[in-house]
Parts: C-alpha cells; sequence; structure tokens
C-alpha cells in the first residue's frame, strides 16, 4: 500500500511503450500544481521510463510500489 | 531555458521501421523537446493517406524476424501447439519461405496480431499522439517530386514540404540539437 493518497487515477494496464508515458503526461495537464496523480502500468518498461520522464519534465516521484505485476507509481505536478 | 529539438529522419517504409521514428518522436515530445520527424523516401508510405495501411513487414531479407505467434494464438487449442513446435524448431521464418505468394501478407497479418495483443500502439494511434504532442512531421519535397506523391496524398496535419536545407536549419536554430536517422 502506498502512503500518499491520489488526486487521479490513471490505468494503464495492458498497454505497452510508449503508451504509458504519453497517457501519464495528457493525465498530467488535467492536474493543478502540488496534486497526485497515481500511474498503473502492467508494462515492465515503465519501471525506468516513468522515472526518466519525471527527471526530464520536473514532476516529482513521490512514491512506486510494485505488486502482483503491476508497477503503480505516485507523481505531483510540479508547481 | 535553452532550447532542445530532436529532429529524426524517417526513411523507411515497413510496417516494423514505421515504429521506431514515431515512438521516438512522441516520447520525445512528451519529454518537453522540441520534435520533428522528416519523412524521406520510403518514409513518404508512413504519412501517404492510402499506403499509410498497407505497410508490410516482409520475412524476406530480415533473418533477425523471430517465429512469434500471437499470444492468442497460441492460446488455442490445436493452432496454439503447433505455433508453440514451430517456435521451437525454426528460430525465425525460412527465408525461403518469404517468395511464396501471400506469405509477407500473412506475416503482416500476424505481427499486427501481436503487436495487437501486447498492447502496442498502431501506427496510426502514434501518429495522432505525435500530433497532438506538436511534433513537427515534414514530408520530403524532393522524394515526393520523385515518386509522384501530392501533398493532397498525404495525411493531414502536416508541415510543409521542406528540403535539406530546410530541416538543417531547422535542428541547428535549437542550443541543444539533436539528429538521429532511422
Amino acid at each position: 500500500m502506498a502512503s500518499v493518497t491520489a488526486d487521479k487515477t490513471l490505468d494503464t494496464s495492458g498497454l505497452n511503450c510508449p503508451l504509458p508515458v504519453l497517457k501519464t503526461k495528457k493525465a498530467l495537464e488535467e492536474l493543478q500544481p502540488g496534486q497526485v496523480l497515481e500511474v498503473i502500468s502492467t508494462d515492465p518498461g515503465s519501471k525506468a521510463d516513468i522515472p526518466a520522464f519525471c527527471q526530464r519534465t520536473g514532476h516529482e516521484l513521490v512514491e512506486t510500489v510494485e505488486e502482483g505485476g503491476k508497477y503503480i507509481f505516485y507523481i505531483k505536478k510540479k508547481g | 531555458m535553452a532550447t532542445e529539438r530532436l529532429a529524426i529522419i524517417a526513411s523507411k517504409g515497413t510496417l516494423d521501421w514505421a515504429y521506431p521514428p514515431l515512438i521516438l518522436a512522441s516520447t520525445a515530445a512528451s519529454l518537453g523537446i522540441e520534435t520533428a520527424i522528416f519523412f524521406t523516401f520510403y518514409g513518404l508510405n508512413v504519412i501517404h493517406k492510402e499506403k499509410m495501411k498497407q505497410l508490410k513487414i516482409a520475412p524476406v531479407g530480415n533473418p533477425g524476424m523471430p517465429m512469434a505467434f500471437p499470444p492468442s494464438v497460441k492460446k488455442t487449442p490445436v493452432a496454439g501447439q503447433l505455433a508453440g513446435l514451430m517456435e521451437a524448431i525454426f528460430p525465425g521464418p525460412p527465408q525461403l519461405m518469404g517468395v511464396i505468394p501471400g506469405m509477407t501478407d500473412f506475416m503482416t497479418a500476424m505481427m499486427k496480431k501481436t503487436m495487437k495483443d501486447h498492447g502496442v500502439a498502431s501506427v496510426e494511434e502514434l501518429i495522432e499522439l505525435c500530433k497532438e504532442a506538436d511534433v513537427k512531421l515534414i514530408p520530403c519535397q524532393m522524394t515526393m517530386e520523385l515518386f509522384g506523391y501530392k501533398y493532397e496524398d498525404l495525411i493531414d496535419g502536416l508541415e510543409p514540404p521542406g528540403g535539406a536545407a530546410t530541416f538543417i536549419n531547422y535542428v541547428l536554430e535549437a542550443d541543444k540539437p539533436m539528429i538521429l536517422f532511422v
């Protein structure tokens, strides 16, 4: 279980590179700065790609949870 | 802020080679990098209204192609066992099979199914995602004339046709320019 609460959830289960990153970017556009997006992914590539996306774009990757073949990311939109 | 530009030259017109430029471009744009794809030679087929629907993958001349059946086929009783056996025996489709009429279409259908089963976006979807992310899609003027393609034969939402100088100038205007050739 994650220790952060999300303002919005994006489920990308079943989708593969580059769709999880592209959908994450779009979903973040709809949030206010400081709000948290929860991204659920089954693509093993997203384990490295989502952190790379956050590093480039300046959004904060607050927490990553791995459970039952799913990767769950909590991303705080930059201010 | 220093501008970063990624320019990708897409010169191949097969289904498999349509992917790398579109994946890299849409992703780079989502990372905040100004991105353009210059479609030249057979790469023009990827943005051609009709030809983009007929992109194929060819077993001939492609010894790296794995013998891989779509997961949904492998789950069906008899066909699945046969597929498993084929995969165990052959590292890839024998090159000779490629000359059998219809084989390229068959391989293409199999690849499209495999991609769909794996949640890989279609070429059309990726082009839409590129457009939404403001990727500039530039058709090469010279090859358009060479192949007899008119601007209206190509999909909507493209930049005006350009030449090598336009393209290089676009890239070098950035503080941090990058070019990839695909």
